[in-house]
């Protein structure tokens, strides 16, 4: 009896369910904001003109797709606000992510090479923070970083400063943040490959002369390459959308996209620019987007 | 014979840092819950003062029920698609359409939630919905069941499956075989599966802002607005509270992962 094909024909009916929500919650709800991305603000509610109206039957659905506007688009293009927002959400994604790595390799290191048992421990450590609520461990900072907080307090103690320290409000607070945040998401990918190295590469390398970084930097980094992707992907691209973070911590003077998409859906009520701006991201992010499916698809149909 | 040490003294540093920068700022907020001080930087000696203040606070309580509500009801729903989901990729043949299907449950692990909360608002306007406690429900639903099947796939992908053909040689119909042998050795994934969603119900708030109504805010929505304000004592008190309701979670979360790895191989990738 072949194994792969067991329960073969009633599990494809087991994909219905989950096939039909996810296309009418997941993929459905692209094409509107896509459609609303082209209309017309107006100040109503809902806030936009609707460019076709499906009822009108086929003449006026012609007449809509002429009048199909891409207004929303230029004004994303050609305002600096919204061109700033993208640079600026892709430059933090990318500083932040290198920061992940930079931090989280040397601790998945650290875990890999622990004896068996604790390192089950370790890995449960790490996963428990991705558990508890992000607001909360975003809120937490808030509490160390200002102005009388334990932060200022320490350093004022320790005479490193001779007055408090602006914490809140900046970029490095953000980045705190981000990397606290997504710290999980960068160690759980990299532990992973590393736990299944063979040492006797390593060992081999050794005996050969190699000194210890180069070891790691020829044999040790390298193979570790696919989780370095995934826990690069996985970081790269919420951050990229990222608003909690930057809203809380950073200041108000420069926007991520996120900020941006958010300040105009809820506060200017333009929906139409808010969901053109979403189209222009989910784009920017359309490449690591689907590099990263192709990551997991292997990791989970690949075992 | 040389040999690489394998837990050198900058390993040891790198993991006691990184545990401590993990969870010093959680104790430092879970203690500072307890302080009898207005100002939270102050210590003014152990009170339980701001948790009384929480459960005096309606519009908070509302706010915590509504979580709740919505947490219970879409990690059930996301269980149960998440799991057929999961079933689908990992014992189905190829059928038309499965990389579409695989890529839409894929994607929402990493897609910006102002995205899919913008669509999804879109979606329930367009539809003329009552926004409210479905909305935020459905909406989570499509989030988290993602989560629930990379979880129970992963465990359906370590399965030996040799089990499975031995219950069908020796007769079994199919439907039979999968209900009496694979659903109890998936059972511990498909419970983390459901604390996971749970979990993640509870701590969103980017999806809620944009899915629920007027009048149904849920926790984190309340939070959020309090937190922009600034620091308030009675803040701490109520993430104390979300925290440790997640710690009973973790706990039985991590006992159904260790019924299932001794059975097996462990589950969650996550």
């Amino acid at each position: 009896m072949s194994g792969r094909r067991i329960f073969a024909r009633p599990a494809r009916f087991a994909a219905i369910a989950p096939y039909v929500w996810m296309v009418l919650f997941f993929l459905v709800p692209f094409g509107f904001v896509l459609k609303i991305s082209l209309s017309q603000t107006a100040i109503a509610q809902p806030p936009y003109e609707p460019v076709f109206d499906l009822t009108a039957g086929w003449t006026a659905i012609q007449a809509a797709f002429a009048a199909l506007s891409l207004d929303n688009f230029k004004l994303l293009v050609s305002d600096d606000l919204y061109v700033f927002a993208y640079l600026r959400s892709l430059t933090v994604a990318v500083t932040a992510t290198a920061l992940l790595l930079l931090i989280g390799y040397p601790i998945a290191y650290g875990m890999a090479r622990l004896p068996k048992r604790w390192q089950a421990v370790a890995m449960v450590l790490v996963i428990v923070p991705f558990w508890t609520s992000f607001l909360i461990r975003i809120y937490a900072w808030i509490n160390i970083l200002q102005h009388d907080g334990l932060l200022n307090r320490i350093l004022l103690a320790l005479h490193l400063v001779s007055r408090p320290v602006v914490w809140l409000s900046t970029d490095t607070a953000m980045y705190i943040g981000i990397v606290y945040s997504y710290l999980p998401f960068m160690i759980l990918p990299l532990y992973a490959t590393l736990a299944k190295m063979e040492p006797a590469l390593e060992e081999a390398a050794a005996d050969l002369g190699a000194p210890p970084w180069q070891v790691f930097w020829l044999v040790t980094f390298p193979l570790s390459l696919p989780g370095v992707g995934a826990g690069v992907l996985l970081c790269f691209i919420p951050i990229v959308g990222e608003f909690v973070i930057p809203d809380l911590l950073a200041g108000s003077n420069s926007l991520m996209i996120g900020q941006t998409l958010w300040l105009e859906f809820f506060t200017n009520k333009d929906w139409p620019v808010a969901s053109a701006a979403a189209i222009v991201l989910l784009v920017v992010l359309l490449a690591p987007l689907l590099l990263y499916e192709r990551l997991q698809r292997r990791q989970l149909e690949e075992q | 014979m040389r040999k690489v040490s394998r837990l050198s003294r900058f390993n040891v540093a790198s993991l006691a840092l990184g545990l401590a920068f993990l969870y010093l700022p959680i104790l430092i907020l879970v203690i500072y819950s307890f302080n009898a001080s207005r100002l939270v930087t102050v210590w003014g000696g152990w009170s339980l003062r701001w948790y009384y203040e929480f459960f005096d606070d309606r519009a908070m309580i509302e706010a915590s029920w509504m979580s709740l509500r919505v947490a219970v009801a879409s990690a059930t729903i996301a269980t149960l698609i998440g799991t057929l989901a999961a079933v689908a990729l990992s014992r189905g043949e190829r059928f038309r359409g499965r990389t579409l299907f695989s890529g839409m449950l894929y994607a929402p692990l990493v897609m910006p939630e102002v995205i899919t909360g913008l669509s999804l608002l879109l979606l329930f306007v367009a539809l003329n919905a009552e926004r409210g406690f479905w909305t935020v429900t459905i909406a989570h639903t499509t989030l988290t069941m993602c989560f629930v099947a990379v979880v129970v796939q992963s465990r359906l992908g370590s399965l030996d499956r040799s089990l499975e053909e031995a219950a069908m040689d020796l007769g079994c119909a199919p439907a039979r075989a999968f209900l009496s042998v694979t659903l109890p050795l998936i059972a511990p994934a498909i419970v983390a599966g459901w604390m996971l969603a749970f979990t993640l119900s509870l701590d969103d708030l980017v999806i809620a802002s944009f899915t629920t109504g007027p009048g149904s805010a849920t926790l984190p929505i309340r939070i959020y607005s309090e937190v922009r304000l600034g620091v308030k004592p009675e803040i701490n008190a109520i993430c104390t509270l979300v925290i440790a309701l997640i710690a009973v979670v973790i706990v039985l979360a991590s006992l159904a992962s260790k019924l299932s790895s001794s059975r097996g191989e462990s589950a969650a990738p996550l």
